[in-house]
């Protein structure tokens, strides 16, 4: 037994190397043909800029397009709609829950105003009512626009978002009653995740048949990171809420789930999203395509290995801890690949950034995939991790992906789809702007505060001539701290919200002032 | 990168693959340990209470899972042994936890066994610590002017004691004591232990690789 385990362990690391190895030997024999030409893909003719990055050659009204765009309109105004309310009311609970780790007396008459519940509603509430609807919708949006054919049955993908958002709604309920599976990540009850599960199912079938009724050979690489999110979440989402485990097992499902979920759900959608809009709004292909492919593949091989890295010291076996912290740091490679491809695009095209806020924000939030990724890294080292485990600091990580990250792409997405979905243009731009400052400097003062608090938390519980109170008390002023910086950002949501239904509210037409801005 | 179906295949191989190391391979170790001697499963009151633990989210703040002196003075504290996976077969969901704003509670039963304790700590944590950011339960509790017999009722200092009658604890409350009291894994370790023991240095970590393997 001890042999076979080592050799699995082996086994993991050498397949991994050799897949990583096989792909660079394969791009670079030409195996896998991918140039610098197939980045183009998300271009129409003449819509590239040329070298100097002069406006000749804006975005042309393009009929092609305008039919692609149409027909996957309809969805995709929906789930933003719903995706947006979810936000406000998932920030509300997350403001509340945070206030009430320095006002504990306050609202404690109820069950439902616990912090156990507010904590659990705010976290399913953004994860599965915004961000993992604001991702279908931009994969709705985009994968129809790379693969220059119209989204395929677009009724389903409606009445996916019906069962989807009754679902959510429904566990909301759940949870604030006390009806939970009890599992962080998985709190909604699994009879009620059985409608999530089949709204998912009607999201998926339409994009595959999407793609394989592609008009262009190509396959642009976020259709990489989005076809394979929509197989990989539906088999995590089903295989981790079968009501069949317990003990320590349960808790590595748990964590196997948990952190797939950002790693092979809520990244590719970011990373995929921040891959198609980058070049497109600057008018640029991306910076080196054939690296793409290692960030891709990559991310595929060590993400889904690291889940473990949050039971590091814990009840499971040792050479399984092993196994994600040498992943988690491996995932250093992928990520750079990512890095060098976006930040370089935007780097060379500062000027964008002036011009576009939705490029603002998406340009802004794939820096913080790569920083959030770069420090999850470190964090899974045994060294640090002792510190940091079991304190506030990975609540400051978690804001760090989920939220700088992922929910700052999906505002830009968002931003730069609604224009191009309604042919209506925002009414206040000063106000877009606004949005940018309140979540950019809310989320500074918020992950600051967390991070510096969480290392103070952690080095007082370690100290064994410390009572455990130390660590409470030192730790409560950056939890105020945290409340003022969540209360910008909830701030930041709702003048979010206020943008869109100035635009909904708008008159039809202006559009070619604002499209042209892109 | 130009055909949907190798690629959807590779991608699900690779999730098929990294769900045989993180879920089944350790599913199979853990679940060939034997039920340790000293571990008895939760009775019905211990049961229900325990789902009140789970139904008002303790969990947020409070892990099920001390490390070893090898990484973190837990022991000193009074939070146990290193906890092993078999200390946890009757413990359905899982509630090891990845946060201590609250101390560990996986021994708090043979730490604090009194039960009036724990009543007035749930009524109302700051009547025991002033500095105590823990949550009040005053909802699992009954303000009663005159209490009945059968009802047991919560000590209180002066300052949270209502002006009059007395606060006598619900069942839930009752029950969620009950789950907290038998929260004792003070049993000696099993020799079969598999935990993470990536921390402990020289021959002893030579050592735990054998025993991790050895069910
Ligand atoms: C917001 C975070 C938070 C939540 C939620 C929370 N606790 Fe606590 N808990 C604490 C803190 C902080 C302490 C240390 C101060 C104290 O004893 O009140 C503590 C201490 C305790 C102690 C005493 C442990 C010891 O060794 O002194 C027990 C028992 C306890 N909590 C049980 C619970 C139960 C049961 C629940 C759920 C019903 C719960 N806690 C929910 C934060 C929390």
């Amino acid at each position: 037994m001890p042999i076979t385990l080592g050799l699995l362990l082996a086994l993991s690391f050498v397949v991994s190397l050799l897949a990583l190895a096989f792909l660079i030997w394969a791009i670079s024999n030409r195996q896998i043909t991918i140039d610098q030409h197939d980045a183009e893909t998300v271009f129409e003719p003449g819509e590239e800029r040329g070298d100097a990055g002069e406006e000749t050659q804006l975005h042309k009204f393009d009929p092609v397009q305008a039919g692609i765009d149409q027909i996957s309109s309809r969805p995709v105004l929906v789930l933003i709609t719903a995706a947006t309310l979810w936000l406000v009311a998932g920030s509300f609970f997350g403001l509340i829950a945070s206030l009430k780790l320095h006002w504990p007396d306050w609202l404690d008459f109820a069950a439902p105003l616990t912090f156990g519940r507010m904590r659990t509603l705010h976290l399913n509430l953004v994860v599965y009512g915004w961000l993992s609807q604001a991702g279908v919708a931009s994969v709705v949006w985009i994968i129809p626009r790379i693969f220059h054919t119209p989204l395929r049955r677009p009724k389903p993908v409606l009445w996916g978002a019906s069962l989807w958002n009754i679902g959510v709604t429904l566990g909301a309920l759940a949870i604030a009653r006390g009806w939970t599976d009890g599992e962080e990540w998985l709190e909604i009850p699994w009879q009620v995740d059985i409608l999530l599960a089949a709204g998912g199912a009607c999201f998926i079938a339409p994009l595959i048949q999407t793609a394989r009724a592609r008009q262009v050979h190509h396959i642009y690489v976020s259709g990489w990171y989005f076809l394979a999110a929509i197989l990989w979440f539906p088999v995590l989402f089903v295989v981790a809420n079968l009501p069949l485990y317990g003990g320590a097992q349960e808790a590595t499902i748990n964590w196997w789930f948990a952190h797939n979920v950002l790693g092979l759900w809520l990244t590719p959608l970011g990373v995929g999203a921040a891959y198609y809009f980058i070049p497109k709004i600057i008018g640029k292909p991306i910076y080196s395509y054939a690296v793409s492919l290692l960030g891709f593949w990559g991310l595929a091989l060590f993400y889904s290995q690291v889940g473990i890295h949050h039971l590091i010291g814990g009840p499971v076996p040792t050479w399984l801890v092993t196994l994600s912290v040498v992943h988690s740091v491996m995932m250093f490679i992928p990520v750079i690949a990512v890095a060098i491809n976006q930040h370089v695009t935007v780097a060379m095209n500062l000027w964008a950034l002036k011009e576009s806020i939705p490029l603002r924000f998406i340009s802004f939030g794939a820096v913080m995939y790569t920083l959030a990724s770069f420090q999850g890294s470190i964090e899974a080292l045994r060294s640090v991790n002792t510190i940091t485990h079991f304190t506030q600091y990975t609540v400051g990580h978690a804001h760090l992906g989920a939220y700088a990250f992922v929910s700052l792409v999906m505002f830009g997405a968002i931003y730069q789809i609604l224009p191009r979905a309604t042919g209506r243009v925002f009414p206040w731009p000063g106000l877009l702007k606004l949005h940018f400052w309140l979540v950019a400097i809310g989320f500074a003062i918020y992950f600051f505060a967390l991070s510096i608090g969480g290392v103070l938390q952690g080095l007082a519980m370690l100290d064994a001539t410390r009572p455990f109170r130390d660590s409470v008390e030192v730790v409560l002023p950056y939890l105020q701290a945290r409340s003022v910086g969540g209360a910008l950002m909830t701030l930041g949501h709702l003048v979010f919200a206020l943008n869109l239904l100035g635009l909904a509210l708008a008159a039809r037409g202006e559009s070619a002032t604002t499209v042209a801005a892109e | 990168m130009n055909r949907y179906l190798p690629l959807s295949i590779l991608a699900l191989a690779i999730l098929a693959f990294a769900t045989l190391m993180l879920v089944i391979a350790p599913g199979m170790q853990i679940d060939a340990r034997s039920v340790p001697a000293g571990l008895r499963d939760y009775t019905e009151a211990q049961q229900r209470g325990r789902d009140v633990y789970v139904a008002m989210g303790c969990v947020y703040c409070h892990s099920q899972q001390p490390r070893s002196p090898d990484q973190a003075p837990d022991g000193e504290r009074g939070w146990g042994r290193p906890s092993v996976a078999s200390d946890y077969v009757f413990d359905a969901p899982h509630q090891l936890g990845t946060m201590r704003t609250g101390p560990d509670l996986l021994n708090v039963g043979a730490r604090l066994p009194s039960e009036d304790w724990h009543l007035t700590h749930l009524y109302q944590p700051r009547a025991i610590f002033d500095w105590s950011i823990m949550p009040a339960y005053p909802f699992l509790f009954e303000h009663k002017q005159q209490a009945e017999t059968d009802d047991t009722i919560v000590i209180l200092p002066p300052a949270y004691a209502p002006e009059d009658g007395v606060v006598v604890a619900g069942p839930d409350a009752l029950d969620l004591v009950a789950y907290l009291q038998a929260l004792d894994r003070t049993y000696p370790t099993p020799t079969d232990g598999l935990r993470d023991d990536g921390y402990a240095s020289g021959p002893s970590a030579d050592a735990s690789s054998v025993e991790e393997g050895d069910g």
